[in-house]
């Protein structure tokens, strides 16, 4: 098992370097000058503009760029963002916590609603309830997120008035964030109604960016128990006269769920990176938001920092994800 | 006696919630819906107005001040100011008992002095200052504003006196004077960080003399400040003032509609007739600070010829634009600055939307059969020009018959302003908002031989034009000064540089509870003087 995790460790520096010279090459290729962008329609004299550029490092040839930029990151200085001049890490970790709060929650909604829902699918092949998720699940994965949230809020929190319409918390309630996580801070806190507003707040955003992830969890699941099903084991299974609950949850489940859980990693790394829209439509203050915005800004640092915090978190939840096979299904682990 | 004590606790905890309640009631606290996260909270390091409203707006003074909501100059940490004759010497009187804000991170020793206003200004002219580097030490504005190299000394006479000495004499001084750049900040405070030496925290965690006290920050949710109880000017009418940042219009319109903000900036133009006709929402309009134009190349062919930019202008149906583009919310310009700005020229004739005579004076510039041209339409949206595309489509339409065919052109946005600073455009639409009020805030910035190569987009460089806004900018007397900036607006019509589109109309939606909200010309929000209905 040890190691099955260094070699599978061992493959995430290959990705690890990708990641970086992807991301330098793609957001030096498109155009934009951080310098212009900051003048607007002022202008900017051509010898400030220069040395401004100086400043920045951006004078020097891109490859020279890209070598001090990785140098740095061995370093664990990504750097300081053009926009707001704060150090990207300290960036990242401020926002972090309210994505990690989101997703965290998207998940656990996708996952309680679309387990469930693709077992019963699969068991129930063909009936209309099995229509019905099939259905539902095809909806709610071609929803374009942005009006999707949109049509919750004015239904939700416009027209009903059940749940908030954006943000983390009650304008009017002040409380101290310590942790980032609004949940727990304001468990803490002395404000009455913290909690249960922040809880209030976390309905909808996370509805919205569970709904994909939902859909992609209960169409998989359906169609691994429906290969699952048809399997011999699962036939002995039945001929030993073992119960039907058994059956499902014991013999079937456990190996319908290897792809379940590939799929729930990479949803979880989509969440991670692509809550943009659920954050922004929702003015949730993750780190989706501030990367599109810095895009936007062409603000270097903060596009590359941001994506190499967030793909370096999803290679190791894939390297986690990997063990999980090994832990759930022995073979993979001797057959690598 | 158990379920006694158990009543009278509960009873006792009831009645505390309830006081809660009431003392939260009476507590007024005003949540502004923004649009977008501060860089940082030293209104000097940056330029863009979402980081002046949540900064120099609230927190900070400067020695002048504009009135709310309008661009007329008043006293501000400077309780009055002389002019040296020569119009080189500026001697500001300070105001005395002025306090800076006590929070947690800083408890002032001292009030508002004279050393407080040297250091805010030398920290952006000086490179040897030690603050200077702080924070990026990138000062666009003060630089913007050509202060560098006007400003030669700033001097303290005593602590209530300071003298800034110039290197020539420049009119437009006291405006810049009340700009956001300008903003005072505490020098006893800017020591105690050096000291510590934690210098970039001063940037973050403000301290000034304004009608709010900075409380937190939450990057890009929320900006939280409580009514300065000793400001100077009086105590500001709310108690809390919020600021729940909210980048989607239409999630800021939603949230207003749920009570959850009680203003928001930056309606969608779409949702301004169910803004209009919501009982529960008041819709403040004005007209902005700004003017949205078509510049000319005039160093390239055939720009360069002047009855051509007149045939032009003349093809254009501006009428028709500003229905299509604006749908209501812009009126029709005829000038290079808005209407609200002193010195405006309303005896001037716009060029009358004519194709047949557009045609006859193409003919008499040599091109009777037309030519071939580009039009840059802007990639993003702003105030002045709502729909750049839109626009440059009609534009299009319109030249087409008098026999121009442009082809229309964009670029991402930050390559489509470098791109026409290198003047490669023929055509381009763009625009301004007012910085300072002052006349020559538009017309030398954007018109004056100076700016060839920077902010003068049309490349034009007209003498006698030149001539009259540089000797408007040397004399102080504004009655002299309006005679000289309505005569270059003549000039600037004749010479058809531009061809002046519109000043946008800004709307500002609201609930009903918000009293004496004041929209200001500047585009910023000040919610000094604001007071909240129950």
């Amino acid at each position: 098992m040890v190691q099955f995790f260094f070699k599978r460790f061992f493959h995430v520096f290959p990705a690890f370097i990708g990641v970086t010279l992807l991301t330098f090459s793609l957001i030096h290729l498109i155009p934009g000058d951080p310098v212009e962008l900051r003048a607007g329609e002022r202008g900017i004299d051509p010898a400030r503009h220069a040395e401004i550029k100086a400043e920045m490092g951006l004078d020097k040839p891109l490859y020279v760029q890209y070598f001090r930029y990785i140098g740095n990151v061995f370093k664990g200085d990504l750097g300081k963002s053009y926009v707001t001049k704060k150090p990207i890490v300290e960036e990242f970790f401020t926002l972090f916590p309210a994505t990690l709060e989101l997703s965290f929650c998207a998940m656990i909604f996708a996952v309680l609603f679309g387990l469930p829902a693709g077992i019963i699918a699969g068991v129930k092949r063909g009936t209309a309830f099995d229509h019905t998720i099939m259905a539902a699940s095809l909806t709610g994965y071609s929803m374009p997120i942005f009006w999707w949230g949109l049509l919750m809020i004015i239904f939700f929190s416009v027209f009903l008035g059940w749940t908030p319409v954006a943000g983390r918390l009650s304008a009017i309630m002040w409380i101290d964030m310590d942790t980032g996580f609004m949940i727990i801070d304001s468990l803490r806190s002395d404000e009455p109604g913290a909690f249960r507003s922040a809880l209030s707040h976390l309905i909808l955003p996370a509805i919205v960016l569970g709904t994909i992830p939902l859909a992609v969890i209960a169409r998989m699941t359906r169609s691994s128990m429906l290969e699952v099903l048809k399997e011999d084991y699962v036939r002995t299974a039945k001929a030993k006269g073992l119960s039907g609950r058994r059956v499902i949850l014991v013999h079937a489940l456990r190996n319908a769920m290897i792809p379940v859980i590939t799929v729930i990693g990479l949803q979880t790394g989509t969440l991670l990176a692509g809550a943009i829209l659920t954050e922004t439509i929702f003015a949730w203050p993750g780190v989706g938001k501030w990367i599109l915005e810095s895009i936007g800004r062409r603000d270097y640092p903060a596009i590359q920092g941001g994506i190499l915090i967030i793909a370096t978190l999803i290679i190791f939840v894939n390297l986690g994800v990997d063990v999980l096979y090994g832990i759930i299904n022995p073979r993979i682990r001797y057959n690598s | 006696m158990k379920w006694h004590k158990l009543v009278s606790v509960a009873g006792i905890a009831v009645l505390f919630c309830m006081l809660a309640v009431s003392a939260q009631a009476k507590t007024k606290t005003l949540v502004f819906c923004s649009e977008g996260s501060p860089e940082g909270f030293t209104p000097a390091l940056y330029t863009s107005g979402t980081t002046f409203d949540a900064s120099s707006r609230q927190l900070f003074d400067k020695l002048a001040m504009f009135e709310r909501g309008t661009t007329k100059i008043v006293p501000g940490l400077a309780t009055s100011w002389e002019i040296s004759p020569d119009g080189m010497v500026y001697t500001f009187h300070l105001r005395k008992g002025v306090k800076f804000h006590t929070t947690p991170y800083f408890k002032p020793t001292r009030e508002f002095n004279a050393d407080d206003v040297i250091f805010s200004f030398w920290r952006q002219h000086d490179k040897n200052h030690p603050y200077n580097k702080v924070s990026g030490g990138s000062y666009e504005y003060y630089a913007g504003m050509s202060m560098p190299t006007l400003i030669k000394s700033i001097e303290k006479k005593d602590d209530y006196t300071v003298v800034f000495t110039l290197t020539k004499p420049n009119s437009p001084f006291i405006a810049n004077m009340a700009m956001d750049f300008a903003s005072i900040h505490s020098a006893e405070y800017a020591n105690k960080m050096l000291v510590a030496k934690t210098p970039d925290e001063f940037d973050q965690k403000p301290i000034g003399t304004g009608p709010f006290v900075f409380v937190s920050y939450q990057k890009d949710s929320t900006i939280r400040y409580q009514a300065f109880d000793q400001y100077w000017a009086g105590r500001a009418k709310i108690d809390k003032l919020v600021f729940s940042i909210t980048p989607d219009a239409s999630v800021r319109y939603q949230k207003l509609k749920a009570g959850e903000a009680h203003l928001m900036p930056y309606p969608n133009p779409a949702d301004l007739a169910a803004m209009k006709t919501d009982a529960n929402i008041n819709l403040m309009e004005m007209e902005g600070l700004n003017v949205g134009y078509l510049a000319f190349n005039t160093k390239k062919e055939p720009f360069s010829n002047v009855k051509v930019r007149q045939a032009l202008s003349m093809a254009i149906n501006k009428k028709a634009i500003l229905e299509a583009v604006f749908q209501g919310s812009g009126k029709v310009a005829k000038n290079p600055i808005p209407p609200t700005i002193w010195s405006y020229n309303d005896a001037v004739k716009d060029y009358e939307y004519s194709v047949d005579a557009a045609k006859k004076l193409l003919s008499e510039a040599g091109f009777a059969n037309g030519f071939e041209t580009d039009i840059w339409a802007m990639p993003v949206q702003r105030p002045y020009n709502p729909n750049a595309k839109r626009m440059a489509e009609m534009i299009q339409e319109d030249w087409k018959k008098i026999g121009v065919n442009a082809k229309i052109i964009s670029y991402e946005w930050g390559e489509y302003l470098k791109r026409s600073m290198a003047a490669e455009h023929q055509t381009l639409l763009l625009g301004w908002t007012g910085d300072n009020g002052d006349p020559d805030n538009f017309l030398a910035v954007l018109l004056g031989c100076d700016a060839v190569g920077n902010a003068n987009r049309s490349q034009w460089c007209y003498k006698p034009f030149d001539d009259l806004i540089k000797k408007a900018v040397l004399v102080s007397d504004q009655k002299e000064r309006t005679k000289l900036y309505e005569q270059a607006q003549v000039v600037f019509k004749e010479q058809a540089p531009w061809v002046t589109i519109a000043h946008s109309v800004v709307f500002k939606p609201m609930s009903k509870k918000v009293v004496d909200f004041k929209i200001d010309p500047f585009g910023g929000h000040v919610f000094y003087g604001v007071d909240l209905k129950e």
